[in-house]
């Protein structure tokens, strides 16, 4: 599989009043032509940060940037020094991105069909009847019904499930190469959430496009994905296959997510991670999920953490005892759960 | 029975049905603002503009034999002045040049304001240091003593009245707008644009323009009102239109010499200013209502 970004040692630091906060802290992976790479942690660990850093969508001021973010198609330089407009012209043709909220991501001033129109032509040089007929064309791929009536609502008109489907026929507008998906289904009912993961896979291979699909649902990465990065703390702790992933985890933290999520039959209380993640201001030594850790023994505190490869090439865990993670009923994710 | 607490389901869902019609029709209501708003300041501007037809005696013609004249006079429906000049027709006159400077002065300091705000509310950095200096300087100046300097400085007259008026209030406007660009630069919309790869004057004038121009737009009618009112009292301290123009505030200058004899010399045209106010203050809470994203 060709690569199509290739992500190295990303760091994105941002200052803030209480001091440097340290968002995403030397990421790097490698994303191949048509495929679907899943980024999983919880709030704060720095998925979101990372897809709008290497679409440069950061603040500017507050924002201090390292690492290397290239995309192939673009050349071997790294996008994050090219030039404003070289970057403003990548976006939205190759690379594209949908968020989180989708009754906030539209304009509310100005009514759907307009918005896919005009994304229709930010890129390309259409007539104004042929762009409209691309965005009727586009609203009805991505199952809006009757979509000549319903472009002329306005955002507060549709549902948030609506929304979504609309927000990803504009981000599809100009046939981008990467999507990135900046938890698509979060704000969305279980129905709808499994409406719009089948459509993006149903598009994605369609169009043979690259995926980023960043969640905090296991479920949903799990799913949808053939690769899947975990992320704690700003630093990825496990990179994976997707089935290699859920069937048998290498890191601890990886691990206790599995856990966290409830089993269809059983009943009774419900596994969750004592603790909460770390502040990333003044960012510990040592291993940084060991506070939480099960498995954390004296050294883990001092040991100059790094991405083990384990098993195959693409199969990494950043803890030095990924042996003993196995999936086992007994094991507890914390000494106190 | 079913009353009060122990109504049923139906019947609560049937009254919040009437709630439901009622805000409809208080909708309704909130655009008879507006409409009867812009009602007043079109009868207010055919006025002015039919003066020619609507009264014989020019603004400055004299009747020698009438002067000081109350109101309901043959001839002269809202009396003369110590000249004997027909006072409709002055007030009907005067309104071009009071209008004017509504739409004339307000016009410009809208725009100029709303451009410099939203420069610099969504470049930020230095843009918005430089530029809201420059605003800051403007208003640490008393507004009227600094009108009153331009003025002194190119000479007393209507043209430069305008001028020094588009010189000083757009700073208002631009310290709104400026607000209203760092709030709604924030908003996910204005990301997901520039993730489209949208360049920075579309994000500025198609994304985040209409979303935030509600609130000068509402504040210009506000100031159109304080714009006839400060060419009223510049035109009260005979710095504004010059004699024998007619203007409103120059007309209750005039008249203030005879307030006591002759009270609709300063009423009259106090009364026509009054007229105009209520129809760009009604035009403006119409907007407002109008302008409110999610409410068309």
């Amino acid at each position: 599989m060709a690569p199509l970004l290739t992500v190295r040692d990303l760091r994105s630091y941002l200052a803030t009043g209480q001091g440097v906060v340290r968002a995403v802290d030397g990421v790097s992976f490698t994303l191949g032509e048509a495929e679907i790479l899943g980024i999983v942690g919880e709030s704060g660990s720095g998925k979101s940060v990372t897809c709008r850093t290497i679409v440069g969508l950061m603040p500017s001021g507050i924002t201090h940037i390292s690492g290397e973010v290239i995309y192939h198609p673009h050349g071997d330089g790294s996008i994050l020094s090219a030039r404003q407009s070289e970057l403003q012209s990548l976006r939205g043709s190759q690379l594209a991105m949908i968020f989180q909220d989708p009754m906030t991501a539209l304009n509310p001033v100005l009514n759907v069909g307009d918005q896919v129109i005009e994304a229709v032509q930010a890129h390309a040089r259409l007539s104004g009847g042929q762009a409209r007929s691309r965005a009727v064309s586009l609203l009805r791929r991505v199952g809006i019904p009757a979509p000549e009536q319903r472009m002329r609502d306005y955002p507060f008109q549709f549902s948030g499930g609506m929304l979504q489907r609309a927000l990803i026929a504009i981000a599809l507008a100009s046939s981008p190469r990467l999507l990135l998906a900046d938890e698509p289904t979060t704000s969305l009912d279980v129905i709808i959430q499994d409406q719009i993961l089948s459509l993006l896979l149903d598009l994605q291979q369609d169009t043979g496009m690259s995926m980023i699909l960043v969640s905090h649902d296991l479920a949903v990465i799990s799913e949808v994905c053939d690769r899947i990065l975990v992320m704690y703390a700003g630093q990825v702790v496990e990179e994976g296959p997707a089935a290699d992933i859920i069937t048998a985890p290498r890191h601890p933290y990886t691990r206790a997510l599995l856990d966290a999520v409830p089993q269809g039959e059983q009943r009774g209380q419900l596994r969750s991670i004592t603790g909460s993640p770390p502040s990333l201001i003044d960012v510990p030594g040592g291993c940084r999920f060991a506070p939480r850790c099960g498995l954390a023994v004296d050294e883990c505190w001092s040991w100059e953490t790094e991405l083990i490869e384990i098993g195959g090439p693409g199969r990494l865990a950043r803890c030095w005892r990924h042996d003993e993670v196995e999936r086992s009923p007994e094991w507890q994710a914390s000494d106190s759960a | 029975m079913s009353t009060g607490w122990a109504a049923s389901p139906s019947e609560l869902l049937m009254k919040a049905a009437t709630r439901a019609a009622g805000r409809r029709r208080s909708t309704v209501r909130r655009r008879l603002t507006l409409i009867v708003g812009l009602a007043l300041l079109a009868l207010a501007i055919a006025a002015i503009t039919l003066a020619p037809v609507l009264v014989s005696q020019g603004p400055n013609t004299i009747d020698a034999l009438n002067p000081l004249a109350p109101p309901l006079t043959p001839g002269h429906l809202l009396g003369t002045d110590q000249f004997g000049r027909d006072v409709l027709s002055r007030i009907l006159y005067g309104g071009r040049i009071d209008l004017a400077i509504a739409f004339g002065a307000t016009i410009v300091t809208l725009v100029s304001g709303t451009l410099i705000g939203l420069v610099a509310g969504y470049l930020g950095g230095r843009w918005d240091s430089v530029l809201m200096r420059i605003v800051d300087l403007f208003f640490a100046f008393p507004f009227l003593v600094l009108v009153i300097a331009i003025i002194a400085m190119l000479g007393p007259s209507i043209f430069n009245m305008f001028v020094a008026i588009w010189i000083t209030s757009w700073v208002a406007y631009a310290r709104i707008m400026r607000a209203q660009t760092v709030v709604a630069k924030r908003q996910q919309y204005v990301l997901a644009a520039r993730a489209l790869g949208y360049g920075r004057l579309r994000v500025m004038f198609r994304h985040i323009l209409p979303n935030t121009a509600s609130a000068v737009i509402v504040f210009s009618m506000v100031d159109a009102i304080g714009n006839i009112i400060l060419a009223a009292s510049l035109g009260f301290l005979g710095l504004g239109a010059q004699p024998p123009s007619p203007e409103w505030g120059t007309m209750i200058s005039d008249g203030q010499n005879y307030i006591l004899s002759a009270w609709w010399l300063a009423t009259i045209p106090g009364l026509a200013i009054v007229f105009v106010g209520i129809a760009f203050s009604l035009i403006g809470d119409g907007l407002a209502d109008l302008l409110r994203p999610g409410d068309r």
